[in-house]
């Protein structure tokens, strides 16, 4: 069977991760000679980097079309197989330093586009045809008494016949929504809008059939136009958060290099890997499929997959997941099928438990309509039925009213009001390296009052640092450094920045799982664990964890090297200031307890656990919920993912794990964790703001409901109200931006 | 009023070609790379490996 995509999503391809490979397995050959290929580039920020790619492309022999899409990030390139390959244009790509990594369009849902698209139109249509109606509209209204019947009704013939069709085709959004609702015996916001709609335009042809004064086919189809650009932007936002991240991560397709049983390797996509076939992973590149070792002994880095901050050694029979870094040699591994009772697999099934019970969570402007929607269909019900029995006027009089009350009630400014809020919202947050993911994220995180925090990768910088750099003496370090430059384990390179600019050793070993030796001067040098550097647990100083290297010269004692995760440099001035804002601060690791225990001191968290397995931290936010708790987590693991998914609200930094970010609401770049605090301010900025508009759009509609309900409302009252509470309301949410500007300065 | 008669006419046809020439930028891709195309006036190779379209 074909991996999953989240084991799809699992393996993120960085800048060494054999690109190239890759890329190979996803060229499409076309007809004639040549072959095309797309791209997505993940640090192509301005248009500077679109002219240097652009140009070196175009430079090299045989390719025929570049085309870089800044907006997207993605990058075409069809080229004459004869004169050039793949591996050569990504290593041309790689020259200019920018990481290319290919994807598979054909993979890419489009129906999100289309859907785009078809609301594009129908605003376009809509605002055709109120641009136009209004046109004769004005003449009517100016016209007055003056104007003869026969030119007026010509005016409101003609405006039925740019109305009419324009409602039959801008509206459909809305009927089928409403339709939908009322099936399943429900009422929504777009009940009341398709019913004004459809009652305006369909009195006003009676109306203009018996040579009537009053049409309200500009009411119907200025309305019709306000709601389309208020669901257009909410579309667009969603539909920008989604492929933002998708592109970057989930359509990020992968390849794995698969031995044959006559021994050959071939590239192939993941999705082709089927169980039992054995993968190589070169020693430096992720996993890209779950599996069992096979042949090879190395060391996993896994600190994606389970939090630890520490390579664990794999030999043959163990077992590694994709997304984790195979640190030391060259493994095979045999691919497990996806349903085994893998760590992936428990965590994808920890992570749709969790998703069914956020999908509860109501929105804002939904809240609202459940209470509005009822109360405008009963006062135009009401209207009709006071103007036709009571008062006792014809139905036709009666209920051009209730039509009138539905027009002034239609929530234009509704609409508009939280998708303005968000477009604004969500711009100035991806200024600020936030991106939020998912479309009513700010709403959440706006009302939370605890933030549990995972330790590796979220609180510290997911790497080990040197922290007894002055107990040794620099002469040891830089013979260690020398040594160190020749592994890509993370304590060596830890090892390496801490020592600076320095010689590399020759002909150095490294033993999987124990250290480095080489030969210096005709002395035998060795770098790595105690056993490694011929220690015994007796002759140890300290008891000996991972966190140690040994440096051990003939007839020279043995020299220690301490390593840290260390915090993120702004970590402690972010805790604070998020508990003197009321917030409660939790922290849950998978890590060791002593390895926990001086971050929760360092950061002044009394409530913190370590050795929480993934369905521990779903348990303890579960239980967090169950008190009432509205919970942010903020965590990067793979063992976070479920309990991302299972938080009031979650968020995670942008060097996660994919599914990870694909779990989170927010995703935020960079070394600190002070986007954090500016995603809370925005959040609850923008809530008020929202509020506001509620607030605005209510005590319009006590002025004007009123009016409606006797009857003194004309078309151009209508429009005008209309129009001017739309306008109030937009105007009130790009605040938001004023407020940006001031806090630059 | 005999007026009209060219007036209105004449205005619907300016509207829907205005709505026409929207929905054609639309179906070209006029708007798949709004950042992209602002930036591209100011390179200057104007080869013609990148066919024009």
């Amino acid at each position: 069977m074909a991996r999953t995509p989240i084991a799809a999503a699992l393996v993120k391809a960085g800048a060494n991760d054999g690109a190239a490979d890759n890329a190979v397995a996803y060229v499409r050959k076309e007809p004639g000679d040549c072959a095309s290929l797309h791209l997505v580039v993940e640090n192509m920020h301005c248009g500077g980097c679109v002219n240097a790619i652009e140009r070196t492309l175009k430079g090299v022999e045989g390719v025929v079309e570049v085309r870089a899409n800044l907006t997207t990030k993605r990058l075409f390139l069809r080229w004459s197989r004869a004169l050039v390959d793949a591996s050569t244009l990504i290593a041309a790509i790689a020259g200019c330093g920018y990481r290319a990594a290919p994807f598979d369009p054909y993979r890419l849902v489009s129906d999100r586009d289309d859907e785009n698209k078809r609301l594009l139109r129908a605003m376009a249509v809509a605002g055709f045809a109120a641009a136009n109606v209004m046109l004769l509209s004005v003449a009517v209204w100016s016209g007055g008494d003056g104007m003869e019947p026969v030119t007026r009704a010509f005016f409101h013939w003609l405006s039925a016949l740019i109305a009419l069709p324009a409602v039959a085709y801008a509206g459909q959004p809305f009927f089928r929504s409403a339709f939908a609702a009322l099936r399943s015996r429900a009422l929504n916001m777009d009940v009341p809008i398709s019913l004004a709609v459809l009652l305006a335009s369909g009195m006003s042809l009676f109306i203009t059939m018996r040579g009537g004064e009053d049409a309200y086919f500009d009411a119907a189809v200025a309305l019709l136009f306000f709601l389309l650009i208020g669901r257009y932007l909410d579309r667009r936002m969603r539909a920008k958060a989604c492929s933002a991240a998708e592109q970057l991560m989930i359509l990020r397709a992968v390849a794995a290099t698969v031995i044959g049983s006559d021994g050959m390797t071939r590239t192939m996509p993941i999705q082709a890997v089927m169980p039992g076939m054995r993968v190589a992973v070169a020693a430096g590149d992720r996993i890209p499929v779950d599996g069992c070792v096979r042949a090879g002994q190395t060391e996993i880095d896994a600190s994606l997959i389970t939090g630890e901050s520490l390579p664990a050694s794999a030999g043959i029979g163990d077992q590694v997941f994709a997304g984790s870094i195979n640190l030391a040699a060259p493994i095979e591994i045999e691919t497990m099928a996806a349903d085994s009772e893998s760590l992936l697999a428990e965590i994808v099934g920890l992570m749709e438990a969790a998703e069914q019970g956020r999908a509860r969570y109501v929105r804002l402007a939904d809240r609202f309509a459940r209470l509005y929607a009822p109360v405008v269909h009963f006062l135009a019900a009401a209207t009709f039925l006071g103007w036709f029995a009571v008062v006792g006027v014809t139905w036709d009089a009666a209920l051009m009213n209730a039509v009138a009350v539905l027009i002034i009630t239609c929530p234009c400014a509704l609409g508009l009001a939280v998708p303005v809020v968000q477009v604004v919202a969500s711009g100035r947050l991806f200024k600020n390296g936030v991106l939020l993911k998912s479309p009513d994220g700010l709403e959440r995180l706006a009302e939370v009052d605890m933030i549990v925090f995972d330790k590796t990768g979220t609180l510290t910088m997911g790497r080990p640092v040197l922290t007894n750099k002055a107990e040794v003496s620099p002469t040891s370090l830089r013979l260690a450094a020398s040594l160190a430059r020749a592994s890509r384990h993370p304590l060596s390179r830890a090892l390496v920045e801490a020592a600076g600019i320095g010689p590399a050793a020759r002909d150095v070993e490294e033993a999987p799982g124990f250290g480095l030796r080489a030969m210096i001067d005709g002395h035998d040098v060795r770098l790595g664990s105690a056993a490694w550097c011929g220690m015994t647990t007796s002759t140890l100083p300290s008891p000996d964890s991972g966190s140690m290297l040994w440096l051990k010269r003939d007839g020279v004692a043995p020299v220690c090297f301490r390593f840290e995760d260390e915090l993120r440099p702004d970590a402690v001035d972010v805790v604070r200031s998020l508990r003197s804002q009321g917030l409660e601060i939790a922290l849950l690791s998978g890590d060791r307890l002593e390895a926990v225990a001086p971050v929760a001191a360092a950061l002044c968290i009394d409530d913190w656990r370590g050795e929480c397995r993934p369905n521990d931290k779903v348990g303890r936010l579960e239980a967090l919920a169950a008190e009432g708790r509205k919970v942010l987590m903020v965590g990067d693991g793979l063992n976070d993912a479920p309990a991302l998914a299972a938080a009031f609200v979650s968020a995670s930094p942008s060097t996660a794990a994919d599914v990870s970010q694909t779990a989170a609401d927010f995703v935020f770049q960079g070394d600190g964790l002070g986007s954090l605090l500016d995603a809370f301010a925005v959040a609850r900025l923008s809530r008020r703001l929202v509020l506001q508009n509620f607030g605005l759009a209510l005590a319009y509609n006590t002025v004007a409901v009123p009016l409606a309900v006797v009857g003194l409302v004309t078309p151009l009252i209508a429009a005008i109200a209309m129009s001017s509470s739309s306008l109030i309301v937009t105007l009130n949410s790009m605040r938001l931006k004023l407020t940006d500007r001031d806090a630059k300065r | 009023m005999n007026v009209l008669v060219i007036l209105i006419p004449a205005a619907l046809f300016l509207g829907l070609l205005g709505l026409g020439a929207f929905l054609w930028s639309l179906r070209a891709g006029q708007y798949d790379d709004l950042d992209g195309a602002a930036n591209r006036i100011l390179f200057d190779d104007d080869d013609e490996t990148t066919p024009r379209r």
